[in-house]
Formats: structure tokens, C-alpha cells, sequence
């Protein structure tokens, strides 16, 4: 019950915080509505003209539950680089709920957002459908804890900030490159799309694009579901473990190698998949949702 | 004064080849105020984060109100309250929201309101953290010290770093602290203050304590000596001075020399003559009663702030 208490009097905490953080609103709104809007420009000349607009959806609010992975890592080694952890850790507050207010606070702030990018898909560029709601709901809830985990992970492996963001770069770079978030991932060659069945990501954007276009039902996510919360569980019990109140306290190197225990899930399952799974023939499937898209040969063909 | 509060016993502590502590050992009193005085790097911070449950020993027994601070979690952080030396708070949290959740944690808590009073925190009780200067920051943090009521209070140079003033107002913060009752660590390495605050205080050095007992006790260990500083306009011609009448030890510091002198007016006039014998020419000479600082130039054979 203590337990429960501080995590929710630290979270509340890190609500207000986030509220008064210029640079989250920029990161959190504003960058996946320039992709949003960006791609009502790339994509307004199509015959149908909202057709896209569900499959890009999907894809903006997998940037945006993506998101909470940088901008945890990036405020947790802040706040251990200034000495404001080991300032907590003189009152009786442990490690769980000082991770687990992270995770929550970023959760609740992307609610709004979500539901933002969805009005304006909605009204501004006439969605005709809402998708199927819950699931999104669902994956939003479940993608935002795992990859707020797996920002907690970096931190808890890092340094200092400078190496927080080489790594955060990296992941990032494949999180939005690799898992159709930003680029469909229809249109790679067949030997890359069985490179991001291994990629957390690819859960995520997959489930929602299936979601809020409207052509999944819970059977079908329920996959995407279980490999996020997998990744969530051992993300955050990873970074429980080696969690680092003081500011001198050094990851060893053998920390890093954790990270690979984050992400077994996900390899186990990327297995799973490039043997039996049809992942991909759903990736084809939300794409064709892009009215007038064509999947190159190159792709189907060896599928 | 009441029963010990706080034991330490053959405290050890290395950080790789440093040795920070080398069996430190005290007790402190419930109700007083107890410093730890010592230059940086003596081994001050290492001993109170290792009493705050922060650091674990390599050796030797610490208890805290009867707690071992090393597995008591959440018993001992419920009794005690802490100033660290380097810590910090969100820039964008604001005072009386930092004393509110802080307050959150506990079972027994202040009166926030009371607190931002008492620390004349009222005026700034919405600013945030970034916002306020070195002595607010501080203020605050001692008031956080005290948002769950603790028995002992550790404050790790409380005043390291701020003007005058406002090293005064937290004096008189520590002043009222006495008068509740509560007991006191304190860490520094100004003299003033642990004359000033100090019932005890246990001088630090190089990982060990060297003198331990009240202000007056130890600067009546420092045999009764009066310092004389001396300034020359050339160098004294070799052991001269220390061979002055009443001179116990001469010792020369920043180009300056000290002499500790059972007899000073002897030992002045003999200086006078010294220097007439020599050509050399009296540039300033002050006299010190004993302070705390010479106990710590005859134990360890150089200033608190070398």
C-alpha cells in the first residue's frame, strides 16, 4: 500500500513536470503532427483521398508511444547526473516506484496526445473511421509502459548522458526506420523486413496499424500484445535491478550485455515469426490499406 | 546529555587505492550537536553517507537510533533527516510542492506551512527550484531535512559556499535545532562553526579521528599556547625562532611564521631582540588566544584549509 502511495505522489510529480517541460510538448506533439501532416502532403494526391489516413494514424501514434523510450532515458540520467535521485534516496522510497512513476507519467501524458492525433485525423483530414478503438487503446497502454522500460533500461546501463544519447540514437534510429513507423515496411526488400520481425517496434506499429485501420481483432493483436508486455516485464525488471541512485555510481560493462536480456522476447518471438508466423503477410495486408499502393514484386514474391 | 544516538566503531572505507576511512570511531549523544571537523577529502562526507545508509563500510559498526544503517531501509530513513553535500532538486518543482511530496513519504510529517515560515520560505514558497539562490536552495534543503520530524539530523557542510549572512541564518537554524532537541551531525571545515555549534566535536583527518571532546577541551589540549603570527621582511636565519624564549614550536606557513608561546610578552620581546641582532625588520605580528585551529596545526602539522 506504501508502496502504491509513493508511486502515485511520484507520479503526480512527474505529470507536472512533464507539464512545464518545453521540449516534451515539442517531442511528444509536435514532431508526430509534422509527420502527420507531412504525409497529408506526400499522400493527397491519391484517388481516394483518406484512404491513407487510418494506415498513416497507425503510424503517427507508433512515433508518438515510441517517444517515451528517449525521453526516459534521456530524464532519469538527468536527474542522476544532478544528484536529484540521491536526494530521493534519503526518503524511504525504493527503486520500483520511482521507475514505475516514470513509466505511469508518461503513459498518462501520451492519453491526451493519442487522442489528439486522432481528432485531427478525424476532423481535420476526414477519417472515415475511428478504427477499432480499444485495441488501440490497449496497445497504446501496453507499447507506452514497454518502451518507457526500455528507456529506463539505457539509463540504467549508461554512464553518461553523452553515451545515453549515442545508444538512444542507434535504437531510435531502428525504431522509426524498421518497424514501419515512418517508412512503410512493405516496400523493403524481403531480407530487411525478416531483420525488424526481431524489432520491439514492429510489434507496436503492426497491432496499431492493424487497429485504427480497422482489420484487426483482439485475436490478432493479441500476439503484438503479449511480445510488448513480455518486453515490458523483463525491461522493467532489468532496470530495477540495476538501477543507480548516485551520481559516481558506474554501470560496469557487463551491465550492457542486460540489454540483450530486454530484448529476448522479442528475439524469441522475431524467431517465431521468420519460421511460422505471418506477421509480414499482416504488414502487406495494412499496407494495401494506402489507397493505389502496390507492394513491390521484390517483396511478395519471396514471401 | 543522553544516551548515545549514534555509534561508530573501527569505521573503514576505501574507494580503490584511496583510503577514505582508516577506523573511525565516536559516539554522539542524543540532544547534542556533534561535529565532524576536518579539511576536504578527511573523510567527513564518507563517514555521514555511511550513517545515512548511502555508502556501505568495508569495516567496523555503524548504528543510527539503534539501527544498523546498512539494512534498515526505510526504519532508519523514517527517523532520520539529511542536507547532503551535492544533490539538487527539478529545476521546474517548486518549493512547496518539494516540501509536499517530500512530506508525502512519511508517516510523521511537519507542518509544511510551518516549514516555509520557518525557513522564510513564504515569499518563494511558488518559485521553482531554479529560481532560487545558493541560500534558499539551502534553506530549503534543511527544511526538507525536517519534513518528516526526524531524531538526527545530518547536515553535511551546511554552509559551504554562502556569503556570511547567510551562513549566519544557518546557524541560528542549527541553534533552534538544539533547542528542539534534536540531535545534530554536523560536517565542516570552518573553525567558527564548530566553535560556535559544536557541543563535540571529533577532528578529521586523513580517515581518522584525531582529537575528540568539547571546544574548550580541546583547545585546552593545545597545552595553554598562545599563537603568534609573525610577518618578517626577510626569511628568519634557520631554527632561530623556534629557539625564543616561551617558543614551543615555530612553523611557517604562506610565508608567514607561527609560534605557539606559553609566555608571549617574553617570547616578544625576545623576538624584537632577535630581529635587531639580525638586520631583519617586523613587518605584522598578530596574537591568537588558542582556537581550534592550532589543535588542528599541533595534531596534524598543517591548516584546515591547506
Amino acid at each position: 500500500m506504501k508502496t502504491l502511495s509513493r508511486t502515485w505522489t511520484l507520479t503526480r510529480l512527474r505529470l507536472r513536470l512533464a507539464v512545464r517541460n518545453r521540449a516534451f510538448f515539442f517531442f511528444s506533439l509536435v514532431m508526430p503532427l509534422i509527420f502527420l501532416f507531412g504525409a497529408a502532403i506526400f499522400l493527397r494526391r491519391g484517388p481516394e483521398r483518406t484512404q491513407w489516413i487510418p494506415y498513416v494514424l497507425g503510424a503517427v501514434l507508433t512515433t508518438t508511444v515510441m517517444g517515451s523510450f528517449w525521453g526516459l532515458s534521456v530524464q532519469l540520467v538527468t536527474f542522476r547526473e544532478q544528484g536529484i535521485l540521491r536526494r530521493f534516496r534519503l526518503a524511504p522510497v525504493g527503486a520500483g516506484p520511482i521507475l514505475a512513476s516514470s513509466i505511469l507519467s508518461n503513459y498518462f501524458m501520451s492519453l491526451p496526445v493519442v487522442a489528439f492525433e486522432f481528432l485531427v485525423c478525424r476532423w481535420a483530414f476526414h477519417m472515415h473511421t475511428w478504427g477499432n478503438l480499444w485495441l488501440v487503446f490497449l496497445l497504446v497502454t501496453v507499447g507506452s509502459a514497454t518502451f518507457s522500460a526500455l528507456g529506463l533500461i539505457v539509463a540504467s546501463v549508461t554512464n553518461t548522458m553523452q553515451e545515453t544519447q549515442m545508444i538512444n540514437n542507434l535504437l531510435w534510429m531502428a525504431f522509426l526506420f524498421l518497424t514501419g513507423a515512418t517508412v512503410p515496411l512493405a516496400i523493403f526488400p524481403i531480407w530487411l523486413q525478416r531483420i525488424a520481425l526481431f524489432i520491439p517496434g514492429q510489434y507496436l506499429a503492426t497491432g496499431l496499424e492493424s487497429a485504427t485501420t480497422n482489420m484487426a481483432g483482439p485475436a490478432e493483436v493479441i500476439e503484438d500484445v503479449i511480445a510488448l508486455m513480455l518486453g515490458l516485464l523483463v525491461a522493467f525488471e532489468v532496470s530495477r535491478h540495476l538501477f543507480r541512485w548516485e551520481p559516481d555510481a558506474k554501470a560496469p560493462r557487463s551491465a550492457k550485455l542486460w540489454v540483450l536480456a530486454a530484448l529476448v522476447p522479442f528475439l524469441l518471438f522475431g524467431v517465431w515469426e521468420n519460421i511460422a508466423g505471418n506477421r509480414l503477410h499482416r504488414v502487406d495486408r495494412n499496407f494495401e490499406t494506402l489507397s493505389g499502393s502496390t507492394i513491390p514484386e521484390q517483396a511478395t514474391g519471396a514471401r | 546529555m543522553g544516551e548515545s544516538i549514534i555509534r561508530v566503531a573501527d569505521l573503514c572505507k576505501s574507494y580503490g587505492p584511496v583510503q577514505a576511512l582508516r577506523g573511525v570511531t565516536f559516539d554522539v549523544h542524543e540532544g547534542e550537536v556533534f561535529g565532524l571537523l576536518g579539511p576536504n577529502g578527511a573523510g567527513k562526507t564518507t563517514t555521514v553517507e555511511i550513517l545515512e545508509g548511502l555508502r556501505t563500510p568495508d569495516r567496523g559498526t555503524a548504528e543510527v537510533c539503534g539501527l544498523n544503517p546498512e539494512s534498515a531501509g526505510e526504519g532508519l530513513k523514517e527517523v532520520i533527516g539529511a542536507v547532503l553535500q551535492s544533490t539538487s532538486l527539478p529545476a521546474k518543482l517548486r518549493v512547496r510542492e518539494a516540501l509536499e511530496l517530500f512530506a508525502n513519504f512519511y508517516p510523521r510529517r511537519a507542518d509544511v506551512t510551518q516549514l516555509l515560515r520557518r525557513f522564510q520560505l513564504q515569499e518563494k514558497a511558488h518559485a521553482f527550484y531554479s529560481e532560487l539562490s545558493g541560500g534558499q536552495k539551502q534553506r530549503l534543503a534543511l527544511a526538507l531535512s525536517l519534513v518528516n520530524d526526524p531524531k538526527v539530523v545530518f547536515l553535511d557542510e551546511p554552509t559551504a559556499g554562502l556569503d556570511p549572512q547567510v551562513r549566519r541564518e544557518i546557524y541560528d537554524i542549527i541553534q533552534e535545532l538544539r533547542r528542539d532537541k534534536k540531535t545534530v551531525l554536523v560536517t565542516t571545515h570552518y573553525i567558527e562553526e564548530a566553535e560556535r555549534l559544536c557541543d563535540r566535536v571529533a577532528i578529521v583527518d586523513h580517515g581518522r579521528v584525531m582529537a575528540l571532546g568539547t571546544p574548550r577541551e580541546l583547545k585546552q589540549k593545545s597545552a595553554g599556547t598562545t599563537r603568534l603570527e609573525i610577518r618578517l621582511a626577510r626569511a628568519a636565519a634557520n631554527g632561530t625562532l623556534a629557539h625564543l624564549d616561551g617558543v614551543s614550536d615555530c612553523r611557517e606557513f604562506d610565508g608567514a611564521y607561527v609560534l605557539y608561546s606559553s609566555r608571549p610578552s617574553q617570547t616578544i620581546v625576545a623576538l624584537v631582540k632577535q630581529l635587531e641582532g639580525e638586520n631583519n625588520e617586523l613587518q605584522s605580528l598578530e596574537m591568537f588566544s588558542p582556537s581550534l585551529e592550532d589543535v588542528f596545526i599541533e595534531l596534524t602539522g598543517r591548516r584546515l584549509r591547506e
